[in-house]
């Protein structure tokens, strides 16, 4: 493994980091404080929180450089180089200390460190990115004048359709295709016989895998590590920490309802027509219409469910009575009830399946047939305005989330929902559907004691 | 058309071959189709992947990985057996001969042997060889085909899987590389495409995740309005499909579905144009009849109307109704199971057959044997005392299009790959030992 050294002697950390943007690939032999270990962790996490706020308000990513270049300043810059650099890279590993332990934990450090990364990386300097370039030994070959020729056009052509006015681009990477599955992914690039050129400008993707699979396999690395002995070694010492600063950002994640939220069966629809955020209540009524929903629809209203306080038996009532009327009973116990456990942990690996934010029921896409994904994102505006008529929304608040939703803020514009069918603010703003049923229901109970008839 | 029933000296059963067969008539008509005519060393030849014990590089543990499942329908039941595994084709075939499933779905190579998966710790068990496989239904295009709906299909709509084959098959040979792929008849609605080379058969779910993106055009579930946007010139990929083949079949597919004669289907059309000022105008200008999709693509394309998202409104119109629509978690996903090639479908009693990609205009579902057609045949191959029986039926002319376009030239690479890997082992191990 090449190790560049840092242009400055008294840095040498042998993280194998260039001059500003580190790589993190070991852990570094730097002496730090115990106090420096949880406010460095906690100044960093605000700047991943800020990313994962960004991206799931769908933010162009230009918009996102400049968030990640403000939040690097307002939170991780120090006047001097080099301690930005040691912040750096103590706080990346103290994270992963903290977000190595659980599997929804890893992939959302993942991919936040990976974003935090790419946003980096684009805002260096040509020098500097062809230095990390060299460091993870990309195998990238530029495309030779010959081959370059006799596929000019076709390289034209797939830069104008990404960005309309786009000058021909003089270098090109020829890479495999399957080194960068983002690129085929959104047709960004030309492919031809299973190799994709790849203009200067867009090594970033590529750069971006790499530096993703390294982390992803380090995390599982420090998981083993941290279960086998330094969560016993450190018990009174790191480990609390540990244990505080995964508790800090990443929210209720709802798959226990708290506080005697269970609800039955015959509530429910009650609770579908005040409580449910549109997203649930449209899978919700297109259940009782079809007697079906297919099986992205299914996890994501049932996880929903289970997130609200359905308990599994009553789950399986209630699918079985809504499935049974299209499939048949026998072929509903045969086919889904087994999904239906599997959601709340009673089959299979057992995993206990934790209701989908918002930001992952954004990035799904439907297809036909589907009703799963976010309504605010995929229904066109007419049929849109018609579902939120159906709640009860009109007038200015009809026109201030149809305002959210042209320039694509989808929470915002559910937040504004709820504030609109409850006659009330919602200060924090909706991030998952199982908080907007919260705090409907939240609402709701304290109306009801506020409206009681005192002794 | 009702063809006569026969009686045989060696067979009493009654062949209706226009009936489709269920229930114990069904065992029945299976029990002779496994016996008889499923191709079990063809199919032992393909999944093994050269992996036969002939050579010494081979991997004879590898067709033991490959995962089965089997659908076994009795008259009261359905059993659904996941986690099947053959050491061989002869293992393989005296359990399908034994169980007579109604169908058999094949799934991916494991690090071990899917039935002994308990032995092994959870981690110890994944899928890590699987081909890359796409599924496309015509039922998903019952938005834009007015002849027929659901399982349905007929002549006037199978062009829809024609144009399928053909954007896709090209793109995965031209553009990924690709060369060994097999598209197979699903039996009743729409076609699968297998494809097999070892590059593909290694993809990981990210690079499946990729692939099934570059091809995702049509896109929103029913309550978006327009399911195919283009803001800008298109790709190279898209820019090929519709020059090649859909232009022109979009403008057959006016013809045959009527388009532009019935209000309510050239209303949809307008429908997907982002200007008021235009689809009055036409509204207005179709109220008698005239040529109006010639009078829609000159307005569109005539450049009078500045309107932002007017420019690739003709290409948008275009693929809505003939891009191909995949289901994207079959491609997704890496341990998906599918059906087998060869199988029979049970709605329907035809036989999964392949289809040749080159030759796909004239591939015809309507007249895909049956399994009573080919009992029937075999029936009448018996009594003229005919010798190799099975190779006179219908089915003879697919499982040769199998081998010639598919199999040979897969096992030929299949073969290549293994010499050059153990001859690279063999060196390393001479280049070890010297010092």
């Amino acid at each position: 493994m090449e190790i560049v050294r840092s242009q400055r002697r008294n840095g040498s950390d042998g993280s194998g980091s260039s001059a500003s943007l580190p790589l993190y690939k070991s852990a570094p032999s730097l002496e730090f404080r115990l106090e420096e270990f949880g406010q460095y962790a906690i100044d960093r996490l605000r700047v991943l929180q800020a990313i994962s706020d960004g991206l799931s308000r769908g933010k162009k990513p230009e918009e996102m450089e400049n968030l990640v270049s403000e939040q690097w300043r307002a939170n991780m810059k120090h006047q001097d180089a080099d301690k930005t650099l040691r912040k750096d890279i103590i706080s990346h590993f103290v994270l992963r200390l903290v977000y190595c332990r659980e599997e929804e934990m890893r992939r959302w450090f993942l991919s936040m460190e990976t974003a935090l990364f790419r946003y980096r990386f684009r805002l260096q300097n040509a020098e500097a990115q062809k230095s990390i370039m060299n460091e993870l030994q990309l195998q990238y070959n530029v495309l030779g004048n010959a081959e370059y020729e006799t596929i000019k056009d076709k390289l034209t052509e797939a830069a104008r359709s990404v960005n309309f006015t786009s000058n021909p681009e003089a270098v090109f990477y020829k890479v495999p295709f399957e080194d960068v599955p983002e690129l085929v992914a959104s047709r960004r690039v030309f492919i031809l016989k299973g190799f994709a050129f790849v203009p200067r400008n867009q090594v970033v993707s590529l750069v971006c895998t790499i530096f993703r699979s390294n982390i992803s396999k380090a995390l599982a690395l420090t998981n083993r590590k941290w279960r086998a002995m330094i969560q016993d070694q450190e018990k009174d010492r790191i480990a609390p920490m540990v244990e505080a600063l995964g508790n800090v950002y990443l929210g209720p994640d709802y798959s226990k309802p708290k506080d005697c939220a269970e609800i039955s069966l015959k509530d429910i629809n009650q609770l579908a027509s005040t409580s449910f955020p549109l997203c649930m209540r449209h899978l919700f009524g297109k259940l009782r219409e079809d007697h079906h929903l297919k099986h992205q629809g299914r996890m994501q209203l049932g996880l929903f469910l289970k997130g609200v306080g359905l308990k599994l038996e009553d789950a399986l009532a209630f699918w079985r009575a809504e499935f049974s009327q299209k499939v048949g009973a026998e072929r509903f116990d045969k086919e889904y009830a087994y999904s239906i456990r599997h959601n709340y942990g009673k089959e299979g690996k057992r995993t206990d399946y934790t209701p989908y934010s918002c930001q992952k029921i954004i990035m799904s896409t439907p297809s036909t047939g589907d009703h799963h994904g976010c309504p605010y994102r995929h229904f066109s505006e007419e049929n849109l305005r018609a579902a939120l008529n159906k709640m009860g929304v009109g007038g200015r608040a009809m026109d201030d989330i149809m305002d959210k939703v042209r320039n694509r803020h989808y929470q915002l514009a559910c937040t504004l929902t709820f504030e609109a069918t409850h006659g009330t603010s919602c200060e924090t703003g909706i991030n998952h559907p199982n908080q907007y049923f919260v705090e409907s229901r939240k609402f709701f109970e304290s109306k009801n004691k506020h409206s009681q008839p005192t002794a | 058309m009702t063809k006569e029933k026969e009686e045989h000296r060696e067979d009493p059963m009654q062949i209706d071959s226009n009936r489709v067969p269920t229930g114990s008539l069904l065992t029945d008509y299976l029990r002779i189709y496994y016996g008889k005519f499923f191709p079990y060393t063809d199919m032992f030849k393909w999944l093994a992947y050269g992996n036969d014990g002939k050579h010494p590089g081979c991997d004879s543990s590898y067709f033991g990985r490959r995962e089965f499942s089997f659908t076994i329908k009795s008259d009261r039941d359905e059993v659904y057996l996941r986690f099947q595994s053959f050491f061989n084709a002869s293992e393989m075939e005296t359990s399908i001969k034994a169980k007579c499933p109604t169908k058999i779905d094949i799934g991916a190579v494991y690090t071990v042997d899917p039935a002994k998966r308990h032995a092994y710790a959870q981690s110890g068990f994944n899928p890590i060889e699987r081909e890359l496989v796409f599924d496309i239904d015509i039922s998903d295009y019952d938005d834009v085909r007015y002849c027929c709906s659901g399982a349905d299909t007929c002549l006037n709509c199978w062009p829809l899987m024609t144009i399928a084959i053909k954007v896709i098959d090209t793109a995965l040979r031209e553009d990924f590389g690709f060369s060994h792929i097999l598209w197979v008849y699903s039996g009743r609605r729409g076609v699968h495409c297998w494809v097999c080379d070892s590059r593909a058969r290694r993809l990981s779910k990210e690079q499946r995740s990729a692939i099934a993106d570059y091809f995702h055009v049509y896109k929103g579930g029913e309550n978006s309005l327009k399911k195919v946007t283009f803001a800008g010139p298109l790709h190279p990929f898209l820019a090929r499909a519709y020059t090649d083949v859909l232009k022109n079949e979009f403008e057959k597919w006016v013809s045959t579905q009527k388009l532009f004669e019935h209000e309510e289907r050239f209303h949809k059309i307008l429908q997907l144009i982002p200007d008021e000022s235009v689809v009055s105008e036409l509204a207005e200008k179709w109220q008698g009849n005239s040529v109006r999709w010639e009078h829609l693509k000159h307005m569109l394309q005539s450049g009078s109307k500045k309107t932002q998202g007017l420019r690739r409104c003709i290409e948008e119109i275009v693929f809505s109704y003939t891009y191909p629509r995949l289901d994207i978690q079959v491609t997704k996903g890496m341990n998906h199971l599918l059906k087998a090639p060869f199988c029979v479908h049970p709605g329907t009693g035809r036989i999964c057959i392949p289809i040749d990609p080159k030759k796909c205009e004239e591939f015809d579902p309507t007249s895909v044997p049956t399994v009573a057609q080919l009992i029937e045949e075999l029936n009448a191959n018996a009594s003229i005392g005919a010798d190799n029986y099975v190779e006179k039926t219908s089915l003879a002319a697919s499982v040769h299009l199998f081998r010639t376009c598919f199999l040979e030239p897969l096992i030929k690479t299949c073969k290549d790959e293994l010499e050059n890997a153990y001859n690279t082992k063999i060196q390393q191990t001479k280049d070890s030992l010297n010092w």
